[in-house]
């Protein structure tokens, strides 16, 4: 319901006992630490950011070996992701293994990156033996220079060519030339067509051959210090060698499967420790003592102070001082708690302001719930998150308060499913008339349909866009005098409500407007179009003089005072914006009813067959829309929250509370009680 | 020409599904390309870029609502065949979706990328990224407003 009031805490004591308060405020979780003010010649801080960042990387090493044994070993997991709740007791008795888990955690990420090397090491391999391939029939060593009085030369020319030609472009290129044999090892017909050959020289003549086969297009073999078919083989080998040594250690990784719940504890407990030892290089310190100063909630107080003096340490609780930087917590009831990561979302309130979640509650369920408007798609959504919430007990708390908002939102959209008679949109009477040959059987809409007469739901958007509006505009007012700037909120806020209101009033009161268009049965009398007027007017002129109160100047304060009165248009946009409850809550009804007619179109008269054609066009296509159209909901009612009701109030920038806390991904620590 | 009302009432359902159907296929598609690089660099964020990649696709979805209850009334999916004048009136009130829907689904498409940016940087700051893109939508909802008031009002 608000934002809870904090205090500042002090605790004084022996540097021996630190680590035990610190370990017992973590358990907590209630208590920010601060950062200590500037050191001076009796208070240093100790730096441990480096114990810090080596248990982050510690358990940053658990975390890569889970997942690791995912990819290979994958465990059977559900769709949300639950803690794992255990004792104390049962958490030393963890911990005393931590070192052991910790070395096959670091064992798994270095066979793991040994598999990756091997793995990337065999596609070269096979690159080498198809070099060699050409050359397999050669039988010595592609590398052999020569006798004494030889030269060998190994490459490949261009294209494919005979022996003559060859010789003949030799003699050509290299006319002088006479002691020299060319061989013929392979030709290739594939894609680049190429020659391989061995040319033996006499050594004074091996320039110019060399010179006349450049000139040939010629490219020089490549290396091998075994003949190249026994170079082929054992690299044959050797890609056997790694496939084996891959298993092996797949293998290894996989036998270490069972030790996934230990890494899992082991990755949480490191992440604990380096929390901890982040908070204890927060503490001012002097040789023998230390000094914690940070921020809880009034009402954790008692929950901490009797055990802290029990620790031998001294602790003081204080107000804050004002001006000082206090982090915000807020708390709600069970209704309205899941809008705390809405408003979070958008901007922590400060804490000169009030928690804006209880009043928002009730607007977002209704919006949403009109802008999806199904029955049905509401009941989905509300057991789909009412299974999650009773199946996942132990879900992370912010997934937890997601749940719960949907939970709420899906039984809005089911009330007003039935008040608009939408249940897939008009499933009951198309199934009705397609397989029975019903069409008199319909679902009846409790309140009115909305595709029979859209003018009368948008004059209930206007009327509930209207409401919110001057509810938030109320909670200015509510901010102002509870401040005692009764003035600030006449000018701001009643001069507004007496312009907003009587411009509405005086619409009411012109027949064309509303029988015409709005068709709605009743105008107010002429008298209080009079009367309407006359308010709208004063509120106009108080904000013609108002407004502009920051400046002295008073042409500068009138010509403010003018534009404050422009801002009557942005009601109007703002008004006109929450015609958008109408227009999706249309198209939910009518994509539905869409899907619907193509279903039956195609079940039509054909019996079993046409059945499932529709169970399965009739699937699908509520899927998408739900899907679609949740979405829409969702984010519009943000927009209308953030936008067009926050815009009337709210300033936010306040600072969460951040409290030392063990901050786990799977496992949680249960407190004795 | 006997049928020129049908004619002009389905044009009408024509240009809202097309040029509506355009802007978010242009939208949704440049948004995508930017929630894939977002997914390449942080592959956490795929839930909430695809939120943010799927904003520019309701201008489709609202031209294939006018296009229906207009086809519906017109005599293809039910209703009769109106007059030529009707027809033209369909015509008429077709035009705000398709229109806006072309230039909003674009554009909310642009939003949307800056949006994905954002997100990928800030992971924490997902709910103002929503806003912006949202922001655009606005008038697609006005024009389906428009759009919807009319067909009805088409006596």
């Amino acid at each position: 319901m608000a934002i809870l009031p904090m205090k500042r805490i002090l605790i004084c004591g022996m540097k021996k006992d630190r680590k035990e308060v610190l370990e017992f405020l973590q358990r907590q979780g209630v208590v920010e630490i601060t950062s200590p003010a500037a050191q001076d010649d009796v208070f240093t801080s100790t730096d441990m950011t480096s114990s810090s960042v080596q248990f982050s990387r510690s358990a940053d090493t658990c975390e890569a070996a889970l997942k690791v044994l995912n990819d290979l070993a994958p465990a059977k997991s559900g769709l949300l992701a639950d803690y794992t709740i255990i004792d104390r007791e049962e958490y030393e008795k963890r911990v005393a293994l931590c070192g052991e888990t910790m070395k096959k955690a670091d064992k798994i990420v270095r066979l793991n990156k040994e598999i990756a090397e091997l793995t990337a090491e065999i596609p070269r391999l096979e690159i080498q033996n198809e070099i060699l391939e050409p050359w397999k029939n050669l039988d010595i060593p592609l590398d052999y220079e020569g006798t004494k009085n030889t030269k060998t030369i190994a490459g490949t020319l261009a294209g494919k060519q005979t022996l003559a030609e060859i010789y003949r472009q030799i003699s050509e290129l290299a006319p002088e030339a006479d002691a020299y044999d060319v061989e013929i090892v392979s030709t290739s017909h594939d894609d680049p067509e190429m020659t391989c050959i061995l040319v033996i020289v006499h050594k004074d003549q091996a320039d110019l051959i060399e010179d006349a086969l450049w000139h040939m297009d010629f490219s020089k073999a490549p290396l091998s210090s075994l003949n190249p078919a026994e170079e082929i083989v054992s690299y044959n080998k050797q890609i056997e060698e790694d496939k084996k040594q891959i298993e092996e250690a797949r293998e290894a990784i996989i036998a270490m499967a069972d030790e996934r719940e230990h890494i899992r504890f082991t990755h949480d407990y490191y992440a604990m420790r380096a929390d901890k030892y982040d908070a204890l290089s927060r503490l001012a310190q002097t040789e023998r003592t230390f000094i914690l100063s940070g921020y809880l909630a009034k009402r954790d107080v008692p929950k901490i102070e009797p055990k802290l003096s029990e620790m031998d340490v001294l602790v003081e609780v204080s107000d804050p001082e004002p001006g000082e930087d206090v982090p915000v917590k807020l708390r709600n009831n069970a209704f309205t708690s899941p809008m705390e990561s809405v408003v979070a979302n958008y901007s922590m309130p400060n804490t000169r302001e009030i928690d804006p979640s209880a009043v928002m509650a009730i607007f977002y369920y209704v919006f949403f719930g009109l802008m999806l408007s199904d029955a049905a798609y509401g009941l989905i959504i509300t057991i789909a998150c009412a299974v999650c919430l009773t199946k996942y007990k132990n879900m992370a708390a912010g997934m937890k308060k997601f749940m719960k908002m949907f939970l709420y939102c899906g039984i809005s959209t089911t009330i007003w499913g039935f008040l608009f008679g939408g249940f897939f949109g008009d499933a009951v009477n198309v199934i009705a008339t397609t397989f029975f040959n019903r069409p008199d059987i319909k679902l009846p809409a409790l309140w009115f349909e909305p595709v029979a007469s859209p003018m009368k739901l948008l004059v209930y958007a206007f009327v509930f866009g209207i409401i919110h509006l001057f509810v938030g505009l109320g909670i200015q007012m509510y901010e102002q005098i509870r401040d005692g700037d009764i003035k600030g909120a006449i000018y701001d806020v009643v001069f507004w409500y007496m312009l907003v209101g009587g411009l509405i009033v005086c619409v009411m009161t012109v027949p064309m407007l509303m029988q015409d268009m709005f068709q709605l049965s009743f105008v107010l009398p002429l008298s209080v179009r009079k009367v309407s007027l006359i308010i709208a007017l004063l509120g106009a002129i108080g904000i013609v003089f108002t407004a502009g109160r920051d400046s002295k100047n008073w042409v500068k304060r009138i010509m403010k005072g003018l534009y404050g009165v422009y801002g009557v248009s942005g009601y109007l946009s703002d008004i006109l914006s929450y015609s958008r409850l109408l227009a999706l809550g249309l198209a939910t009804g009518v994509i539905a009813t869409v899907f619907n007619a193509m279903a039956a179109m195609v079940a039509k008269g054909k019996g079993i067959v046409g059945v499932i054609l529709f169970i399965i066009i009739f699937v699908i296509g509520h899927a998408m829309n739900l899907a679609i159209n949740a979405l829409g909901a969702y984010v519009h009612t943000n927009r209308l929250q953030y936008v067009e009701f926050f815009g009337k109030f709210y300033e936010g920038g306040g600072r969460e509370l951040d409290p030392l806390t063990e901050n786990t991904k799977y496992y949680r620590v249960k407190e004795a009680k | 020409m006997d049928n020129l009302g049908m004619v002009f009432g389905l044009t009408g359902a024509a240009i809202a599904a097309l040029f509506a159907g355009i802007g978010s296929a242009v939208g949704v598609g440049i948004a995508g390309q930017a929630a894939a690089g977002a997914t390449s660099e942080k592959p956490d964020l795929f839930g909430k870029v695809l939120v943010l990649q799927l904003l520019p696709g309701t201008q489709g979805i609202y031209g294939l609502l006018i296009a229906f209850i207009t086809l519906s009334r017109i005599g293809i999916m039910g209703g009769q065949a109106p007059t030529t004048v009707q027809g033209l009136l369909y015509l008429a009130a077709c035009l705000p979706m398709g229109f806006v829907g072309l230039g909003s689904g674009i554009h909310q498409g642009k939003a949307s990328v800056a949006a994905i940016n954002l997100v990928s940087k800030k992971e924490d700051q997902f709910g103002k990224a929503m806003i912006f893109p949202a922001m655009v939508e606005t008038y697609a909802i006005l024009a389906l407003l428009i759009s919807i008031l009319s067909i009805f009002g088409i006596k």
